[in-house]
């Protein structure tokens, strides 16, 4: 019960980051590798500051801020210079390797015996466990909160019409390159964030954490894709919360079938892969003559929700 | 009358210097008064594309000034341009956003060439007017402000790509070829819709087409293109008593080329 519990609170942690993996790949429509840098970022800067004695809710929004200055970059790569996003991405995270180094000064930084969010929180008379519970939730609802309010102003309108159909936005005067690096700013941003929480749940940063990052992101999307199809934009946040406290179950199922820790990226990389491929699979596999028809009628209809892409 | 538009010796060359040079538009002098609506004919690779895209700012003109209303905007970018160019292209699935839904679509369209801020993005008093707005087009669209455009059809699509190019009334419309993907009888739906809007806002409007009877039906000027250059321009009862055979005799004329395309002559 206690793995279970601890399981679906380090899911809501976790989903920060795949929600911020959401805004670039579904919104924006780049895959965007950043995350692999800025979520060990965040924890880097948030650890080193609470190392340094700065109050943990200061080093979780410094955390945020850093991020969203790797997003800064990597967008302003991807459309100023022209760089694919896949390149601009990997770029700025091979920079931010060398980067979160200097500001952990060594591999691994411990936040034994320092304050965290997690400490504060317990320090109300809860668990440990459900401290965390607590701090997911409310981190979760409340980003999940601001971006549906973000999203529905002029500028998050541009931003989603931007990622939808670049001409059409230019068209209507939408200054498209600035709307591709706020995305990715924001994006950056709570991923950075996702890392910081999870630093200060760990009780450590380590350099090699941010690795698998999107993996893990992007399964926790499709998850609650796959579950959950046809809804607006702020349930589509909920779903991946949802998907990403599901992936933390199945890698739970899987510790307990005795599988060596180490395998675990490969499991998440075949968890990945199979999730993308589901589609082109299904449609190569010999089906009854029913199904096939219902496809054709859908494929004619050439109307899929965006949702369901 | 006043210029709405003038273009001054604008050239454009696609890849300068390489063995695939091209040279699109080749010195071209145009100026629209304000209030005109012109059809843009011409055959395939003539420039008309080119031509509109360089107006809206697509791409930089290698040479020539471009005036809208008196100001020089030639090195104005596309998006500011846009505060005064609406567009409507030949791709219907080009002028709207398919995963925003229909008034999502038309908020973008009332804050083109504003400035976009924090505030909500869809007031109550937006919605009326988008309702209103819909209504017009008499395709039921008003009801259905809260569905995605990509479960519209290509003639929904076009006809709301149309209502969000003119909702803020643009100094300049631009039509490329706007019903080309159509069938024929949403086009004449779109078309009809398209003299309508025109008529009614005034708005000074290029249209491309590559149907010569609706070149000269519709519209006060009719151009045709050929070769990067404009070789026809004919205007007010000339235009108007312009025939098909006329139009292809004038085609021949000023291309020196009796072969038509068919798509010119069957459409």
């Amino acid at each position: 019960m206690d793995l279970l519990m601890s399981s679906v609170s380090q899911g809501l942690l976790w989903s920060i980051m795949a929600i911020g993996v959401y805004l670039t790949y579904r919104i924006l429509d780049v895959a965007d590798l950043t995350a692999e840098g800025s979520f060990p970022l965040g924890a880097a800067i948030c650890t080193s500051l609470i190392v340094n004695g700065v109050a943990p809710w200061l080093a979780t929004m410094a955390a945020v801020i850093g991020g969203m200055a790797a997003g800064f970059i990597s967008g302003y790569l991807h459309t100023k210079w022209n760089v694919p996003a896949l390149l601009s991405g990997i770029i700025t995270m091979t920079g931010l390797y060398s980067i979160n180094l200097r500001i952990m000064g060594q591999a691994n930084l411990t936040l034994l015996g320092e304050e965290t969010l997690i400490r504060t929180v317990q320090s109300w008379g809860l668990t440990s466990t459900n401290a965390v519970l607590v701090v997911g939730l409310l981190a979760a609802a409340g980003v999940i909160l601001l971006l549906h309010l973000f999203f529905h102003t002029e500028i998050g309108l541009a931003i989603r019409s931007t990622g939808d159909n670049n001409e059409m936005s230019e068209a209507n005067g939408i200054r498209i390159h600035a709307m591709k690096i706020i995305g990715f700013m924001i994006g950056n941003g709570l991923i950075s964030m996702s890392g910081a929480l999870l630093a200060q749940n760990n009780g450590y940063a380590d350099i090699s954490m941010g690795i698998g990052t999107i993996v893990i992101g992007l399964a926790s999307i499709i998850i609650g894709e796959v579950f959950f199809r046809h809804v607006t934009l702020a349930k589509r946040l909920a779903t991946i919360v949802v998907g990403s406290v599901i992936y933390r179950l199945l890698l739970l199922l899987v510790l307990e079938m005795n599988v060596n820790p180490q395998d675990l990226k490969l499991f998440s990389a075949i968890l990945l892969a199979l999730a993308l491929g589901l589609p082109a699979i299904q449609s190569r596999l010999p089906k009854n003559k029913k199904q096939r028809t219902r496809k054709k009628a859908k494929a004619k209809g050439g109307a899929l929700s965006w949702m369901q892409r | 009358m006043d210029a709405a538009l003038e273009l001054k010796q604008i050239h454009k060359i696609f890849e300068a210097g390489t063995v695939n040079e091209n040279h699109v538009l080749k010195g071209i002098d145009f100026t629209v008064q304000k209030g005109d609506f012109i059809t843009v004919i011409g055959g395939n690779g003539a420039g008309k594309s080119t031509f509109l895209n360089s107006i809206a700012g697509s791409f930089p003109v290698d040479e020539g000034t471009i005036l809208l209303d008196g100001q020089d905007i030639t090195h104005t970018p596309a998006y500011e341009r846009a505060a005064h160019i609406s567009r409507v292209f030949q791709d219907a699935k080009m002028g709207t956003a398919t995963r925003l839904t229909i008034e999502e679509n038309l908020a973008v369209a009332w804050n083109r060439g504003k400035k976009r801020r924090f505030a909500w993005g869809i007031k109550e008093a937006q919605r009326k007017v988008f309702k209103e707005e819909l209504e017009k087009l008499d395709l039921g669209l008003e009801d259905r402000l809260k569905m995605e455009v990509g479960l519209l059809s290509g003639g929904q699509r076009q006809a709301l790509t149309l209502l969000m190019a003119t909702l803020v009334d643009p100094k300049l419309l631009l039509l490329d070829e706007h019903t080309a993907a159509l069938d024929p009888k949403t086009s004449q739906m779109v078309l009809d819709l398209t003299d309508r809007i025109v008529q009614e806002k005034q708005l000074t409007t290029l249209m491309i087409t590559h149907n010569m009877e609706h070149a000269i039906q519709y519209g006060n000027r009719l151009i045709m293109m050929n070769n990067g250059q404009i070789v026809v321009d004919v205007s007010g009862d000339e235009k108007q008593q312009l025939t098909v055979p006329d139009l292809l005799a004038l085609f021949k004329q000023n291309s020196g080329n009796a072969v038509m395309e068919d798509a010119l002559l069957l459409s």
